[in-house]
């Protein structure tokens, strides 16, 4: 059987190195090679967007990403959203508004919502849902998820103006 | 899943290279059926090949001569470019509609021809709007049209070495218009039920030429050549624009399946063509 | 919001909440450990077939392979009746449906597992296991499966007949009757009589985490398992009674959970893993794909059922009628007695007849999804309760509030209602401004719907440490699926008067707490609180007692209101007399246990709007608002979270889910792709208005809130879809093509 393959990638800002089979994919190596478990699996086929990170700054499900497509990228995973202490106005919005129940879906949810509000600051609902459609959440029907993007792009809106 | 291989080469010749080298090999673009099809069993692997890093598989091309789309260019990119929304709105639409955001990060047009499913969203369309296939082999490089791409249900005719290079689209005509309406129970997410792509060219008010394929109800998209053929020349009413339909209708040869029965399919043929001409008839007359 | 509470009634942030916004929780799946090994099952392809023989020697000899087992690897153990806290079970089905033995009753039923270093080649080597199957033929429906000469799954089981045991061999596993007053009476004084037919599928629950557990043998006998559950001691004692051990050899520390519904009760994994580990000596994981969280775990049941409703001219229903036939899957079980205890519990009917068929058939063997049993009978009753008061020109609110139930009425399964909220829904629903807007275009429709949930009540435990600096730590034993840390913690923080930032919750693996039972039957805010509660009140108990000896006094003399301990001229905050435990008798800890009977049912309703393209059948829901009597709501945003919640899994049942079955009895649309729970793009905004009618069995009048939303929808939707296109849905899911049909049979 041929070797891993090493894999240079920079991941939350951090370089780093990791070594992957070509079959596993990127959501494997996060999480089994990397323990970066705050990206979840929800169903491996890139229906749930449990998965999502960011690759070069844009949303994709790592489950259908093979980890060596990671060489030279950039990724941003959920432990990468909050700078440093501070949490990021999505993850505050998403507390306050009480987005989450379980939880499982919250950091696919806030990766996505992230990557919107990143390009356009003032989306309406029918934007959002239709942003967020590649994310499933079971919980909370998702009218509480749409308030906490709409409450976090108001606050990043005020952020940048200030 | 099986161990299998990676190789990301720069250029055609080392691409048509590793393609010849014996053995399985899958070529990924975004992978959003690929990877999927490798981990449920449905293709075995030796090695995968990924194209995204070779140029020619990765450009968008404007010019007067219409569009050339890099067969791995993923969707995100033709909705986000000015110009080609603004020339070819049903494509970027459709780019739009293939499953959602994160997929549509990944996900190509060319991807999405070569896998050959019968539901795929942008086949019809690509088939309305005349497109064509480049292909590159081991005896050099052929072009083909859409329609004859697909041969049975996720078998495309593609020979053993060959690869997709790009999809060329002519340039619009002025008063043509194109869309592609599908049926899904949920509003995103979704496989097509059924699926309509139509074009139309209009001058004065009559349709000069017709174009209609639909996804989802053959074994592979199926241009519906008679629609178009009887649409020519007859005025874009709501009449003959119903009995296009029919004719879509007529000419299905849909299958009961978890995604509806086949009467079902036939019903919503009908029903889309009508409102996928509709669309396009309007989209010609706002470029008039 | 009633000022009687300083944190009832607010909505603080969650505890849990920094950890699952950033990642940094631990669900099932997360865990990590030296020495992993991943454990893959291998599941039957076939709906119904006898295991002839198992083969594993190709998978042993697999390339990294450490370990495979098949049910021959579990001890012998002779059969008996175990009860995990929901009533008795036979060991052997419990067994039996973690790995099967003899035979397959149900594709994706488990059949052996394998154990390697790394996941890729544990799913190589389970395709080498050889199994031989004598494929048999298989039975899918109720209707089917009681029909004579039906494939008979359990050649053992005996139909129980009206409580009594007989000597019948059938798929039926009980035919139970409740009856109250004359059916024939009632029915010869109706004006008008209304019976219909019911279908409904097979549906899941849906949540996003598959199923995942690890487990590992220790050195020293003992069980350590790992995993995602809505009950660590049901893993417990389910894993000890499979493994054959006592349950002080088995540790359960439950992860965080990604949403259950019901569906984590059962387990599926544990014991496999933890026999997988037996032979290794090595940790063992396994996880789920979501096609085994399709095939191997319980969805809720589908259902056959005819239901008859008659009433006179002035409104008054005389008399009801439910034959209900619900599919338990591959073991008895399916929630068809809370069908029956539900139907017709909304009103006050005074003639009524409920049968009540409990069916085994070769599907999954069910677990409770969100009120179990209740949605399903709601379809039917609630449609038939909307054509008759058509029927009978009424407004369908007002014939609801003409016959609802109130204090004092009597459900046909025996129970008096207490105090419950019935009314008060449909009042709200009659006030709310929905109801009266406009419907605005054609094909549109407007449907009401209201739903009963009984709640449990059951164990629970919990202690609290005061800690110097005026905080506590609480600790309790219900796995958190949706903010019920901050729930309980805020009961606690209302008996001690100090903010519910200062209460630490912190939920505790099975050696650290007292028995807790499941997180389900929306029990948890009310009794886990209410253990929250009495260990609270035992703080203020022994801190009386150290304010006491503070200012020498007699303890009875002390009082204690908002955090401040007070008696004639002396005066301390709770903070400030923490700070005085070492110097008073030592740390302060209260405990407290609970098994409350004083459950108060919760009432829901639901308005919902729609517009049906007549064209394809689909349909779009414009607006929808759910009603819920939430006794008390303690956290105001997450008593709405649950009606949002419940009503879109009742949004979905609806219109789209259903397990599309081959007639081999395969589940063809086992994926999210094309199981089509509604995402986003699919929905309105769901509004919410609480309605508060204090349950006079809880100090806080706590309902439950987690399960009766999911109620309403179901038939909400139908009622909706027959004012906007004039058709009578009377079989799940409202799918477009099955609209269409409808449409069709019409013209
Ligand atoms: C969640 C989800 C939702 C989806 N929703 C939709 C939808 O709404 N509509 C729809 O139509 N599809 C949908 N799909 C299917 C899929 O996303 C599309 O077909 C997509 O366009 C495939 O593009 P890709 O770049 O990912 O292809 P890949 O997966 O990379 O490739 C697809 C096939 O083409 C072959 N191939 C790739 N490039 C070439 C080439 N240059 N030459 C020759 N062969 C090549 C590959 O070997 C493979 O067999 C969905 C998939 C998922 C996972
Ligand atoms: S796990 Fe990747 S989309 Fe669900
Ligand atoms: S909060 Fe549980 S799936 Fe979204």
């Amino acid at each position: 059987m041929p070797g891993k393959v090493h894999i240079h990638t920079l991941i939350n800002n951090q370089p780093t190195d990791f070594l992957c089979e070509p079959r596993q994919s990127l959501l494997e190596c996060l999480r089994d090679t990397l323990n970066l478990t705050g990206t979840k699996e929800g169903c491996n086929d890139g229906n749930c967007g449990a998965c999502t990170v960011l690759m070069d700054g844009r949303p994709v499900t790592s489950c259908l990403v093979l980890g060596v497509e990671a060489q030279d990228a950039a990724i941003t995973t959920i432990e990468g959203v909050a700078k440093g202490n501070t949490l990021h106005p999505l993850q505050q919005s998403f507390l306050e508004n009480a987005a989450l129940q379980c939880g499982i879906c919250t950091p696919g949810f806030i990766l996505a919502a992230k990557a919107l509000l990143d390009q356009e600051p003032d989306p309406s609902e029918e934007r959002i849902r239709f942003y967020l459609a590649n994310n499933l959440c079971r919980c909370t029907g998702y009218d509480k998820i749409i308030r906490a993007v709409q409450d976090a792009a108001a606050r990043m809106r005020e952020e940048a103006r200030a | 899943m099986k161990w299998f291989d990676y190789a990301a080469p720069k250029t055609m010749a080392e691409a048509t290279g590793l393609l010849a080298g014996g053995g399985s090999a899958h070529l990924l673009a975004g992978g959003t059926d690929l990877i999927v099809q490798l981990r449920t069993g449905r293709k075995l692997a030796d090695v995968v090949v990924d194209v995204k890093k070779i140029p020619e598989l990765n450009e968008i091309r404007l010019n007067s001569g219409g569009l050339t789309l890099g067969a791995s260019v993923p969707c995100y990119r033709i909705y986000g470019d000015k110009d080609v929304r603004r020339a070819y709105p049903a494509l970027a639409e459709v780019a739009n509609l293939i499953g959602g955001t994160q997929i549509q990060g990944r996900a190509s047009i060319g991807g999405n021809l070569c896998n050959a499913a019968p539901s795929a969203d942008a086949i019809p369309l690509l088939i309305a709007m005349s497109a064509r296939c480049r292909v590159a082999g081991p005896g050099g490089t052929r072009e083909i049209a859409v329609e004859d791409f697909c041969v049975a249900p996720g078998k495309n005719c593609l020979a053993p070495g060959e690869l997709l290079v790009s999809i060329s689209i002519p340039a619009p005509k002025p008063g043509s218009g194109a869309h592609y309406l599908r049926f899904i129970p949920r509003n995103e997410m979704d496989i097509a039920v059924a699926g309509v792509g139509a074009w139309v060219e209009m001058s004065n008010g009559t349709i000069r030429s017709a174009r209609v394929a639909l996804a989802s109800v053959a074994p592979t998209p199926l241009f519906v050549r008679e629609a178009g053929e009887f649409l020519a020349g007859r005025e874009a009413n709501e009449d003959n624009l119903r009995q296009a339909g029919e004719m879509a209708r007529v000419l299905a040869k849909p299958i009961t399946d978890m995604r509806g029965p086949a009467e079902y399919r036939r019903q919503l043929c009908a029903v889309l063509t009508r409102r996928a001409l509709e669309a396009a008839v309007a989209q010609a007359k706002g470029t008039n | 919001m009633s000022t009687q509470y300083s944190v009832i009634g607010t909505r603080p942030v969650r505890h849990d909440g920094a950890d699952k916004v950033t990642g940094r929780a631990i669900y099932g799946a997360d865990f990590q450990m030296a020495g992993l090994l991943h454990g893959v099952i291998l599941r039957s392809p076939h709906a119904h077939a006898r295991i002839l023989s198992i083969d594993t020697s190709k998978a042993k000899a697999y390339p990294g392979v450490q370990a495979v087992v098949t049910a021959d690897d579990f001890p012998e153990a002779p059969d008996k009746m175990v009860d995990l806290g929901e009533g008795e079970t036979p060991l052997s089905h419990i067994r039996g449906n973690v790995l099967a033995k003899g035979k397959a009753l149900y594709r994706g039923h488990a059949v052996a597992a394998v154990a390697a270093a790394s996941l890729h080649d544990a799913e190589e080597a389970v395709k080498l296991i050889d199994v031989q199957y004598e494929v048999l033929p298989c039975a899918l429906t109720a209707p089917d499966a009681m029909k004579d000469g039906a494939p008979i799954l359990h050649e053992s089981m005996r139909t129980k007949e009206l409580g009594q045991k007989t000597d019948r061999v059938s798929n039926v596993a009980e035919h139970f009757r409740h009856v109250l007053g004359d059916i024939g009476a009632g029915f010869a004084e109706a004006e008008a009589v209304v019976e219909r037919e019911f279908n409904t599928s097979t549906v899941h629950q849906g949540y996003i985490e598959p199923h995942a557990a690890t487990a590992l043998w220790n050195n020293d006998g003992r069980v350590l398992v790992w995993c995602s559950t809505q009950g660590s001691f049901v893993v417990r004692d389910a894993t000890a009674c499979v493994l054959d051990i006592p349950v002080s050899q088995v540790k359960v520390t439950p992860t965080e959970i990604g949403g259950g519904f019901g569906g984590k009760i059962p387990v599926y994994l544990e014991p496999v893993a933890a026999i997988l580990s037996k032979q290794t000596g090595r940790p063992v994981k396994i996880v789920m794909t979501r096609r085994d969280v399709f095939e191997g775990t319980g969805p809720t049941p589908g259902c056959y059922m005819k239901v008859k409703i008659g009433a006179r001219k002035d409104g008054t229903i005389t008399a009801a009628q439910a034959y209900l036939a619900f599919e338990a899957g591959a073991y008895p079980g399916a929630m068809v007695g809370p069908a029956g205890m539900t139907v017709f519990a909304a009103y006050d009917i005074p003639n009524v007849t409920i049968d009540g068929y409990d069916v085994v058939v070769n599907k999954p063997s069910t677990a409770a999804y969100r009120a179990p049993g209740a949605p399903n009978a709601a379809f039917a009753t609630e449609t038939l309760i909307d054509e008759l008061a058509e029927k009978l020109g009424m407004d369908p609110i007002d014939f609801r509030l003409k016959n609802a139930a109130k204090e004092g009425t009597r459900r046909a399964d025996g129970p008096k209602f207490r105090k419950i909220g019935c009314v008060e829904v449909l009042q709200a629903m009659k006030a709310h401004p929905h109801y009266s807007a406009p419907l605005g275009g054609p094909n549109r429709g407007r449907g009401v719907a209201i739903g009963f949930w009984f709640n449990v009540g059951l164990q629970s435990s919990c202690t609290i440490a005061v800690n110097t600096d005026g905080h506590v730590n609480l600790v309790e034993g219900s796995t958190d699926i949706g903010g019920t840390r901050t729930s309980i913690a805020m009961q606690a923080a209302e008996v001690l008067g100090i903010p519910v930032e200062q209460v630490q919750p912190v939920v505790e693996d099975t050696d650290a707490v007292g028995y807790t039972a499941v997180t389900g039957g929306s029990r948890t805010t009310f009794a886990t609180g209410w253990a929250a509660y009495e260990a609270a009140q035992d703080v203020v108990r022994q801190m009386k007692e150290r304010a006491a000896k503070l200012w020498a006094i007699e303890p009875a003399a002390v009082q204690a209101e908002r955090g401040v301990f007070s008696s004639n001229g002396h005066s301390i905050t709770f903070k400030d007399l923490a700070t005085k435990l070492a110097t008073t008798g030592g740390p302060v800890v209260g405990r407290a246990t609970v098994n409350p009977r004083g459950v108060g049912g919760s009432f829901a309703g639901c308005i919902a709007d729609v517009e049906v393209d007549p064209e394809t059948g689909k349909t779009t829901v414009l607006r929808f608002t759910s009603v819920q009597d939430a006794g008390r709501a303690i956290h105001p945003s997450y008593v709405e979270g649950q009606m949002q919640g419940g009503s879109v899994q009742g949004i979905g049942w609806a219109l789209n889910e259903e397990y599309w079955m081959n007639p081999q009895g395969t589940m063809v649309n086992s994926s999210l792709l094309d199981y089509r729970m509604p995402t986003a793009l699919d929905l309105p905004m769901i509004e919410t208005k609480i309605v508060e009618v204090p349950n006079p069995g809880h100090p806080f009048g706590v309902r439950g809130v987690g399960e009766a939303n999911i109620v309403p929808p179901l038939a909400g939707l139908a009622n909706a879809i027959y004012h906007a296109i004039g058709v009578r849905m009377n079989r799940l899911p409202m799918n477009p093509p099955a609209i269409l049909q409808a449409l069709w049979d019409k013209k």
